[in-house]
């Protein structure tokens, strides 16, 4: 069973519909993937993630973990963890309050895992989270979500306004102390740079639309960006690149599906990265 | 709710692995209720505050207490129990506005508080329905809210018992006239019906509250308060009538006519005596009262499932 299925999915808003956020979305995450949600803003990303998450209604089909979201919510959220930005948790409570309440309401929650997380931090236990940096708001955020026992954790933009180490922490902690096979992670975020290694798969979406769907596999076999020697520059053209821009004076253009042995004579080969990967797709998708 | 999908099994979903124990349907209940108490202290810290005042200033005209008691037996029965049981029951009197007033303002945040603060993310990420959560909202005004004043109204009839006798006592009077028209279990258990009886007739009130708090983007208290001010001022300017006005005061303070026979032939040293239940019972605004409420707590679970902090 996939963890995540989606076929046709639409949403749209105001009363005539005419805002269309999701515009026949076809999607299928596999169990233990790491899957980035990657656009800008208004893509829709937030949108998926409601409807996948049971937050929104939607049109067409939608499967997560073999359940509906928005009939089967509550028996869904068992199974399924997700912050929403940083800003969330209550400022008013205590942190040992926190830890209380979801031990109460959480069938697979494991409190004392929560506090072993906990304990790596400087959090203290009869703080309220409002005197918490939004760094440390972030950790125990991370170290309740952890503590949970699900299958598919969704990060909606998780690391927005904190420094880069604490960035750089989140998705190190993320990987080595939580992630295995059997989970599923759907991260959405703008800083492409730094989750690039740490998903499995890409999605970029586009005005409700899914406009690339890959794993970073298949990224690394398929795309190749060259930075060409300025005599090949009219025999690299000739090759259909999908995208060109100038950087120190030289022309990098970026391929799909041409072959390796044949640009290395052009100029320097290397595997785009996912940022250079997004301009170049995200400005197709703006020319169509 | 959780009930359904607690009981049936699932082998599919809950996996062997570090297989989570089933939580009873009540416990996300017990919880929510919990945190809002946490959240919201001043549900008990008010009526406190009151009592503490009360006390005081009850204190303070204990000067006047020996005077009045060695004029007791120059009054008619009836008032000399009316003299008697004045300070409870203005005790309770007071002790339940606050309440009242607590118990509005608790409603009108309820559902407001936490989409403007974004909180109803996190909230939304625990497996705990929008059904559990309106529940535990409504049961704080109409159960948690009258378990707490109870003790505490109790209480501070004990405290003004022990504090006229010892100033009785250090006078040098006798403290058994006191004592004898004082019926305090009589008079708690009346305290009891009152608050169940008003918790009943109040119900309409928290549930349109709640319902405004659930639906309203801002300033949930006018969008509460102003629309029924309006109808009744509309209804009077322009017709001469005053329906809806009389309804809404009808709501607030009619179940004292209801509730209580206030019989001029008994005694008022009998409290139980003066408790019509059964007269309660029988008006149709109280069961007109509890349909509305059914109503805006059922539109205020759906909304719920919609919002998104604002």
């Amino acid at each position: 069973m996939p963890c995540i299925e989606a076929s046709g999915l639409r949403k749209t808003f105001g009363t005539t519909g005419t805002t269309i956020a999701l515009d026949g979305i076809e999607l299928r995450v596999e169990e233990g993937r790491i899957l980035g949600l990657i656009g800008p803003n208004g893509a829709g990303k937030t949108t998926a993630l409601n409807a996948i998450l049971g937050l929104t209604p939607y049109q067409g089909e939608l499967r997560v973990l073999g359940r509906d979201p928005w009939t089967e919510r509550e028996r869904l959220m068992r199974d399924v963890s997700f912050i929403s930005d940083v800003a969330v948790l209550p400022r008013w409570m205590r942190v040992s309050q926190v830890l209380d309440y979801v031990a109460g309401v959480h069938p697979r929650f494991d409190r004392a895992k929560a506090e072993g997380f906990l304990a790596k931090t400087s959090i203290q236990r009869g703080r309220k989270v409002r005197q918490l940096s939004k760094g440390m708001v972030t950790q125990l955020h991370l170290a309740l979500v952890m503590a949970i026992d699900a299958r598919l954790l969704v990060l909606d933009e998780p690391t927005l306004g904190l420094d880069l180490l604490f960035r750089k922490q989140f998705y190190d902690t993320l990987l080595n102390d939580y992630f295995d096979r059997s989970r599923t992670i759907v991260v959405t975020t703008h800083q492409v740079e730094e989750i690039q290694d740490v998903l499995t798969d890409v999605v970029f979406i586009h005005r409700g639309r899914i406009v690339l769907e890959h794993s970073m596999e298949e990224i690394e076999s398929r795309y190749l960006e060259v930075m060409v020697h300025p005599e090949g520059v009219a025999a690299a053209r000739a090759l259909q690149p999908i995208h060109e821009r100038q950087l120190f004076g030289r022309s990098v253009l970026l391929f799909d599906h041409v072959d390796r042995q044949q640009l290395a004579g052009l100029g320097d080969v290397r595997t785009p990265s996912l940022a250079d990967l997004f301009v170049a797709v995200m400005g197709q998708g703006a020319v169509q | 709710m959780n009930v359904r999908s607690d009981t049936v099994a699932d082998p599919a979903i809950d996996m062997p692995e570090g297989a989570p124990a089933l939580l009873s349907p009540t416990r996300p209940f017990y919880w929510s209720v919990r945190r809002e108490l946490w959240e919201n202290r001043a549900l008990y810290l008010g009526p406190l505050a009151m009592a503490a005042v009360l006390l005081f200033s009850f204190l303070i005209s204990t000067i006047h207490l020996p005077e009045k008691m060695r004029e007791l037996p120059e009054l008619p029965p009836e008032a000399q129990y009316e003299r008697v049981l004045m300070p409870y029951n203005v005790a309770a009197g007071l002790i339940f506005i606050v309440a009242f007033i607590v118990g509005v303002f608790y409603c009108v945040d309820a559902l407001h508080g936490e989409r403007r603060d974004r909180s109803i993310l996190f909230w939304k990420s625990l497996p705990v329905s929008d059904r559990t959560t309106v529940l535990s909202k409504a049961s704080i005004p109409l159960v948690v809210l009258p378990l707490l004043i109870y003790p505490i109204i109790v209480v501070t009839h004990l405290l003004i018992l022990l504090a006229s006798s010892a100033v009785l006592l250090a006078h040098g009077e006798s403290v058994a006239q006191m004592w004898a028209r004082l019926p305090l279990f009589q008079l708690w258990l009346a305290v009891l019906y009152a608050l169940t009886v008003t918790a009943l007739w109040h119900a309409p009130v928290y549930g349109w509250l709640l319902l405004v708090s659930a639906w309203a983007r801002r300033v949930p208290f006018l969008w509460a308060v102003l629309p029924p001010l309006a109808i009744a001022a509309f209804e009077r300017g322009a017709f001469g009538i005053s329906s809806f006005g009389s309804l809404i005061q009808y709501r607030l303070v009619g179940w004292f006519t209801l509730a209580f026979s206030h019989d001029p032939g008994i005694s008022a040293g009998e409290p139980l005596a003066d408790l019509a239940p059964g007269k309660f019972l029988s008006a149709p605004g109280l069961w007109l009262g509890l349909l509305f409420t059914a109503a805006c707590l059922a539109a205020a679970v759906r909304l719920r499932r919609y919002r998104e902090p604002i």
